[in-house]
């Protein structure tokens, strides 16, 4: 093996007293600060085409955001479908997602909703059908309602927050979920304000 | 390469108008397709025929475009991506659908982590098929979105020319990358009318081309009050044609340069300002500087790992102020503390009128003066026996002129082209930073060549790199391409065995490869020279009968096998840190 080169070694060399955390801050010496994960509604307006969906999901999957719920449906626009994406992640990453997301070809805007939005979910719910009437008496409770049923099973609509479903969820356990179907957020900002482009 | 005639034109008309007089109307997709290349300007195309892709090489037959038949499908985009980095166009390549069209992927993504430009255009199954894993079918546009700006699936014969259009323009805009059509067989083939329009980006496509003013005027009292500032350039300079812009800039504010290794040439190593270039195997005084600084104004970079070594160590007293035309580059790996978003050359403009004042750092450039004198860019020569790879270099540099262009593959040849190659131009230094794919250099140097036909263009390559493209040679043979290839060979991929002795004990599994051919002789074979290269005192006239042989030369020189490249930072580690030597591994 060679000799390779002349100069001091690594450790009788001139020295930084600073330092960055993970996600590349430089560390205030009286604060270290390292963002924790929160959640973030994500409403993206996009070119309503074929292969959209995939390269938005592809785009959170490569870049390894952790997506929560996604959901995409048009608009009143022919041309344009939005979508709702939700992700947890620490203040850079939500960031970035954003960045990324508006960097792609396909996409006209994205924003993201203030906590306050108007966000919904829907669940269908289906139970066994022994006990209609608690089932029914329950979904109430969620104001739910039973939209199907049978000898055998009931099935419940839940529309609502992801918590409200959560909780729903829970409490038709004692009557033998069979199968349960979540739709993922769907959220707006209150108020008149829109993501629609004006020119 | 097929031959053309051409229609003389009627003297009395315009160029313009008799170009167009000359146009007959395009009656297919394949034709329209091709006249929307020629609508945005291309020159040449690397590509290789097939099935799925035979009606646009059909209308091609009738084009002035030059095509280039590669021997593999990875070369031809290769050699667009390095056209496209020595001209600043998009480079062209086409495929064919299936194995054609995955051949090519290598190379888009490797134009896509380089920021490279280029287009592909890859042939596909009709339509009707698509989707029903038909003869040569991949589904090229879900293979290749990850690794390109956008990738389309043309749908019909009336617009596939301006699907054409629209991807070569947004290849060239803002942040420049690879752009792909893929092209169904029976929607080239089918009949229309209608002529592409001018190219033109996509609608959602909007850049910044200038950084806000109240930010620029922040950054600049920054810089300017700062102790130990340091200019990082990126390869996004280059892009934006921006060097020149920054030397005004460096030299006026007295600023000390380094650059990454994609933005070697966009200041010149020779002058008093350059640190030359930082990370892993940066110089010790880019390194030293980069990791003592307090003021780090990066321009056209994306904080990749082999330059930051471990973030957390990087620039960790620095102020950070960052121009990037892509705002997703902003605090993705280091948190910018002045985000200037915009183009590089724009941005250094308002950036150089708003300067309030020459920073005083005398003394800091002295500091950074030390460092050069503590670490040089030397290598040891006992009894220059035997040879060493950085003296072939180094020579080979004394010997050319400035404006000569060096490519190579990957590998610890990479390395010492880059160290100890001086360079003082733009787009003279074409290599593969991001991906890092072996076997770049043969066909690069090919699209070069063809970029730059008065350059002379050297290609350093590995033993291991060169093998995996070397059938690109016979296009080099072919089209009589002035081309040196100098292969660095220690019978190994020396970059793996040199991590497995440093990081692995010396285990030394598949690195060694000691059943390598003899690349002079494979070389003749081919129909280029070959030399062979021994000895130290031969390396001057070697090189030289290389280079006055008219048309692709190789020379398979025999280098030390006990060479490793130094400095070195390790993976994830902290720039000041680097080892000068195999020992100082242990000590890190």
């Amino acid at each position: 093996m060679t000799g390779g080169m002349p100069g001091p070694s690594p450790h009788d060399r001139m020295h930084p007293k600073g330092r960055r955390n993970k996600q590349g801050i430089r560390i205030d010496p009286e604060a270290e600060v390292t963002h924790e994960p929160r959640q973030a509604v994500l409403s993206a307006l996009v070119k309503h085409k074929p292969g959209v969906l995939s390269e938005v999901s592809a785009l959170f999957s490569r870049r390894q955001f952790n997506i929560e719920s996604l959901t995409v449906g048009p608009t009143v626009d022919d041309d344009t479908a939005r979508m709702t994406i939700l992700i947890e992640e620490p203040e850079p990453g939500i960031d970035q997602a954003k960045k990324q997301l508006r960097k792609l070809v396909p996409v006209i805007e994205v924003t993201e909703l203030d906590p306050t939005a108007v966000r919904r979910e829907l669940a269908l719910i289906k139970v066994g059908g022994e006990k209609p009437d608690d089932v029914n008496a329950v979904a109430e409770m969620y104001d739910g309602q039973a939209v199907d049923a049978s000898t055998d099973s009931v099935t419940v609509e839940i529309t609502g927050s992801k918590q409200k479903i959560d909780a729903a969820v829970e409490a038709f356990k004692q009557f033998d979920v069979q199968e349960v179907v979540r739709t993922g957020a769907a959220a707006l900002e209150r108020g008149p304000k829109t993501l629609e482009k004006h020119d | 390469m097929s031959e053309h005639a051409k229609v003389p034109a009627d003297e009395e008309a315009s160029e313009e108008e008799s170009d167009e007089s000359e146009q007959a109307p395009v009656t297919t997709g394949a034709q329209s397709v091709v006249r929307a290349l020629e609508n945005a300007g291309a020159e040449y195309i690397f590509g290789v025929q097939g099935g799925a892709i035979m009606p646009v090489y059909d209308a091609l037959y009738d084009s002035d475009l030059n095509h280039v038949t590669m021997a593999h499908e990875q070369g031809a985009s290769h050699a667009a991506d390095a056209y496209g980095i020595v001209t600043g166009k998009p480079g062209v390549c086409f495929a064919t659908s299936g194995p054609g069209a995955t051949n090519l992927v290598t190379g888009i993504a490797d134009a896509n982590m380089d920021s490279d430009p280029m287009i592909a255009l890859t042939g596909q199954v009709p339509t009707e098929f698509v989707g029903n894993d038909a003869f040569q079918e991949t589904d090229t546009v879900g293979i290749t979105q990850p690794v390109t700006k956008e990738s389309y699936f043309a749908a019909d014969s009336d617009t596939v020319g301006d699907n054409v259009g629209e991807a070569f323009a947004l290849a060239d805009a803002g942040r420049q990358g690879p752009t792909l059509v893929d092209l169904p067989k029976d929607i080239t083939q089918g009949e229309t009318d209608v002529e592409p329009s001018e190219p033109t980006t996509p609608d959602t496509y909007e850049v910044q081309e200038e950084a806000d003013d109240a930010a620029v005027q922040e950054a600049a009292e920054a810089l300017a009050a700062a102790d130990r500032p340091v200019i990082l350039s990126g390869g996004g300079v280059i892009k934006a044609d921006a060097s020149s812009a920054l030397r005004e800039f460096a030299m006026e504010y007295e600023i000390p340069v380094i650059t990454t290794m994609p933005g070697i040439g966009s200041f010149p190593e020779d002058h008093e300002l350059s640190l030359e270039w930082a990370g892993m195997h940066g110089t010790g005084y880019a390194n030293m500087a980069i990791s003592n600084t307090d003021c780090l104004l990066a321009i056209g970079t994306r904080f990749d790992d082999r330059l930051t070594g471990g973030v957390d160590s990087f620039a960790p007293d620095a102020e950070v102020i960052h121009v990037d035309i892509d705002p997703a580059e902003i605090s993705k790996n280091i948190y910018a503390d002045y985000p200037l978003i915009g183009d590089a050359r724009k941005v250094l403009r308002q950036l150089f009128d708003a300067m309030p004042r020459v920073p005083d750092v005398d003394e800091w450039r002295e500091q950074c003066q030390t460092w050069k004198d503590e670490y040089p860019m030397t290598y040891d020569t006992p009894d220059d026996e035997p040879l060493k790879p950085q003296y072939v270099v180094e020579k080979f540099s004394d010997m050319t002129p400035d404006d000569t262009i060096v490519c190579t593959g990957v590998g610890q040849h990479q390395m010492w082209a880059s160290q100890f190659w001086e360079y003082t131009e733009p787009r003279t230094w074409v290599s593969s930073h991001g991906l890092g794919t072996m076997g770049y250099g043969v066909p690069a140097a090919i699209g070069a060549k063809l970029a730059a036909p008065d350059q002379e263009v050297v290609c350093f390559d590995g033993d291991g790199s060169f093998l995996m493209t070397v059938q690109g040679l016979s296009v080099a043979v072919r089209e009589q391409l002035d081309i040196t290839y100098v292969v660095l060979n220690n019978e190994a991929v020396g970059m793996v065995r040199q991590w497995q002795d440093g990081f692995y004990e010396g285990r030394r599994m598949a690195s060694e490869y000691p059943w390598i051919p003899q690349f002079d002789k494979l070389a003749e074979a081919f129909g280029a020279r070959g030399f062979r290269l021994e000895a130290q005192e031969d390396v001057e006239e070697t090189i030289e009968a290389a280079r006055e042989y008219d048309g692709p030369s190789v020379i398979d020189a025999h280098i030390d096998p006990g060479e490793n490249v130094f400095p070195m930072v390790p993976s994830g580690g902290d720039n000041g840190r680097f080892a000068l030597q195999e020992d100082h591994l242990e000590e890190l």
